[in-house]
């Protein structure tokens, strides 16, 4: 593949998304030479991603925004040259194009308007670059996460990009895929010589593999620049204070005291769980859900975990076996989670979905808060104190009139666990609930679990975490 | 769905390696004919022979009738309020009210009956032997359709899956969120409406991805894959032409041609 990588020269850069009055990037000055690894740190809104979609020329006109100063690939404006720089970002599912692998890869290449003998050479050695040996054919929807990840760097590196700009590319995969996708990038860069560029807030996945570590000040320019040792010694502290995981500083673990009278609420016996009728993703599950105690559900991506915490959740209908609600648990609402009627459900389980943004419902944060306990009918001094509550102990006080959809990744997570807390259920299902999410968020919502633990309510996490099940957990169970 | 677009891309039937575009206008041209006028013959005609050259489609009994499905219900739909409501022409059979049966709008209703099957089954049967991207590539490569559009289209198709994921997501959580008992047209609006924000905002990351590989960008665009347009695809667009000029043709002849513009 192409030969060596390229240098970046930032000088005085700075962006401004147009709408907006705070600059996204101010007074960047920085220099990387060609070759160079580097991992791209700094707080939440620190405006990393916006650096990178500025090198991938991705980030658009004087439309879109306004520029100070000179960001420039080997000399040249980054929109002039498209195919020096490839990126590739962090959500799996919103980067396949086409339906065929082979299809996909060569995309890149017929953008860049190679010929069609040297488009099909590329597609074959950057599938093998990257590891994933499939027929060209094979469908891009049946990819796992990591695959999906993988394809995209095939893509890319179809394209023999001088540079390699990589936005979170591991944040929303399991273990497993974590380390495909990372194993892969390290094969390339080797082999190519290219520039890497990588945003991660996990610095032990890329530490290794990187020779340099730069740190963005939120407030303009950089705040550390050097070896990867010497920055996190001298910034490790404040970078971890800031939300970055830094293997040094790993976020404080709570303190928990058991709940004394532990209660079982929900007991499910030869669960066999399923979207849809016919379809069992998983079966002979055994399980129990207990009052002031914590349950993670783990297993590979695809086992049905998902599947079974909606089922735990009562939002769908077991397909087999039987999940029975104790009497006192479901106070009146008969045996069978599944059947309770949607108010019923609110005060009794509470299930914190993957993704946010499918539960938000109003156009404020107070709002959004307000919802359970407008639908619990609660008188509307009632419905205010749990909403302010709430508002200051997930600090959200300062966001109560912004649109939910508008937050950033940690805030919507806080908002998703607050909207299910306002109806106080005894049951909360979280799926996913630290996925992507920067070190002080995972401090918080694990302090946040255990405090409710603590109280008696009961906990069933779905998760790939394990530091977060070490945390939490007084029971695993593993789907197999 | 996406099993559905999914299970199109590897068949062997010649049907499915004719160009996608061939199947286009050979659909298009048996729809124009049949739409000239409104008779049982010409229809029939057609009917007849697209039931022989159905043989070639690949297509298994069940599978024929699943995807041809929507049509099986407009059909007797369309016969009936064509009997009930049709033009009045001849006999009276059977009068309720405004409500009429004659020979005239019994006629009409069979007619119509035919001429949607006539139309519809080529139309459907020439859609579901196709690959989206294999019909992306032709009208960009034969048609010379414009590749922003087309390539955009086909890559929104990709969408489909997850926005089908997504509401059933959504779905759930509102039962979640204690709002999932009543009201459940707004309901339904209001769930629609967070589908779209999600959409736009799945269709903006996808268009950065696409952008971020060159797309759009200035200077000529390969093809990967060849859009070959040969003797096949002529025979299949005669086919068309003869389909529709028997039909036509057999109506005249026997009295039955009625020019709908006439």
């Amino acid at each position: 593949m192409s030969g060596s990588g390229a240098r970046v020269d930032a000088r005085g850069w700075g962006w401004r998304y147009a709408g907006r009055r705070a600059s996204a990037v101010s007074g960047l000055t920085v220099r990387i030479e060609p070759g160079e690894r580097v991992l791209l740190l700094g707080a939440s809104g620190a405006g990393k991603s916006t650096v990178l979609h500025a090198l991938a020329g991705v980030l658009g006109g004087d439309d879109d925004g306004d520029q100070q100063g000179e960001l420039l690939v080997d000399g040249r404006r980054p929109q002039d040259c498209r195919g020096v720089a490839g990126l590739v970002l962090q959500d799996p599912d919103s980067q396949v194009v086409l339906a065929r692998v082979g299809d996909d890869v060569a995309f890149g290449c017929e953008n860049l308007g190679l010929p069609r003998d040297e488009i099909w050479r590329r597609v074959g050695s950057a599938l093998d670059a990257v590891g994933l040996r499939l027929p060209l054919d094979h469908p891009t929807s049946a990819l796992s996460g990591g695959q999906k990840q993988r394809l995209a760097l095939a893509g890319l590196l179809a394209m023999e990009p001088k540079l390699v700009l990589l936005d979170e590319p591991t944040a929303n995969l399991d273990p497993e895929g974590v380390t495909e996708v990372r194993d892969a990038v390290a094969r390339t860069v080797a082999e190519t010589g290219a520039t890497l560029i990588v945003i991660e807030h996990r610095v032990a996945v890329w530490r290794d593999l990187v020779d340099r570590v730069i740190v963005l000040d939120a407030a303009g320019g950089v705040l550390a620049d050097g070896a990867p040792d010497d920055v996190l010694a001298s910034e490790g502290r404040r970078l971890a204070d800031a939300g970055v995981w830094v293997p040094e500083f790993p976020p404080a673990a709570p303190v928990r005291t058991p709940w004394p009278a532990s209660e079982l609420l929900l007991q499910g016996s030869a669960l066999g769980v399923g979207r849809r009728k016919g379809a069992v993703v998983a079966s002979g599950i055994d399980v129990t859900v207990a009052s002031g105690r914590a349950l993670a559900v783990s297993g590979r991506n695809g086992s049905g975990k998902s599947t079974l915490a909606l089922t735990l959740a009562g939002l769908i209908k077991p397909l087999d076996g039987e999940l029975a609600a104790n009497p006192g648990f479901a106070a009146g609402a008969g045996r069978e989670p599944a059947r309770w009627r949607s108010r019923e459900l609110l005060t009794r389980i509470g299930t914190v979905f993957q993704d946010p943004e499918h539960q938000f419902l109003s156009s404020t944060v107070r709002d959004e808060l307000a919802v359970g306990p407008r639908a619990l009918r609660l008188p509307e001094q009632e419905v205010t104190d749990r909403v302010d509550d709430l508002l200051e102990r997930l600090r959200l006080t300062s966001l109560a009139r912004a649109n939910p959809f508008t937050l950033s990744g940690g805030e919507k997570r806080r908002l998703s666990v607050a909207t299910i807390l306002a109806a106080r259920p005894s049951v909360l299902v979280l799926d996913e609930p630290t996925f992507g999410q920067d070190s002080r968020t995972w401090r918080e919502l694990v302090a946040l679990l255990a405090e409710l633990l603590d109280e008696g309510k009961s906990v069933v996490a779905v998760t790939h975490d394990r530091d977060f099940i070490d945390a939490i957990a007084d029971s695993e169970l593993v789907i197999a | 769905m996406t099993a559905a677009v999914d299970a199109r891309t590897r068949q062997d039937q010649a049907i499915h390696g004719v160009n996608p575009v061939a199947k286009l206008i050979a659909a298009m041209v048996i729809g124009f004919c049949l739409l000239l006028s409104i008779d049982p013959v010409s229809a029939l005609v057609a009917l007849g022979l697209e039931a022989v050259l159905l043989v070639w489609a690949g297509l298994s009994f069940r599978e024929f009738f699943v995807r041809t499905a929507p049509l099986w219900i407009a059909v007797p739909l369309t016969g009936l309020t064509t009997a009930l409501y049709g033009v009045d022409s001849g006999s009276l059979i059977w009068q309720f009210g405004f409500v009429s049966v004659t020979d005239g709008s019994l006629e009409l209703a069979a007619a119509m009956m035919l001429r949607i099957l006539a139309a519809g089954i080529p139309a459907i049967v020439l859609f579901v032997t196709t690959d989206p991207t294999d019909l992306a590539d032709g009208l960009a490569q034969v048609l010379r359709l414009p590749e922003r559009f087309v390539l955009g289209g086909l890559a929104g198709l990709r969408l489909v899956g997850l926005f089908i994921d997504d509401w059933h997501s959504l779905s759930l959580a509102r039962r979640a969120r204690g709002v999932g008992d009543s009201g459940r047209v707004r309901r339904f609006g209001g769930q629609a409406f967070a589908l779209l924000v999600l959409s736009v905002r799945r269709a903006t990351k996808l268009a950065t991805a696409m952008e971020a590989k060159g797309f759009g960008s200035p200077g000529t665009r390969s093809w990967a894959r060849p859009s070959p347009f040969g003797w096949r695809e002529v025979v299949l667009i005669v086919i068309g032409v003869v389909v529709g000029a028997a039909a036509v043709t057999a109506a005249v002849v026997a009295g039955t041609w009625r020019f709908i513009l006439g």
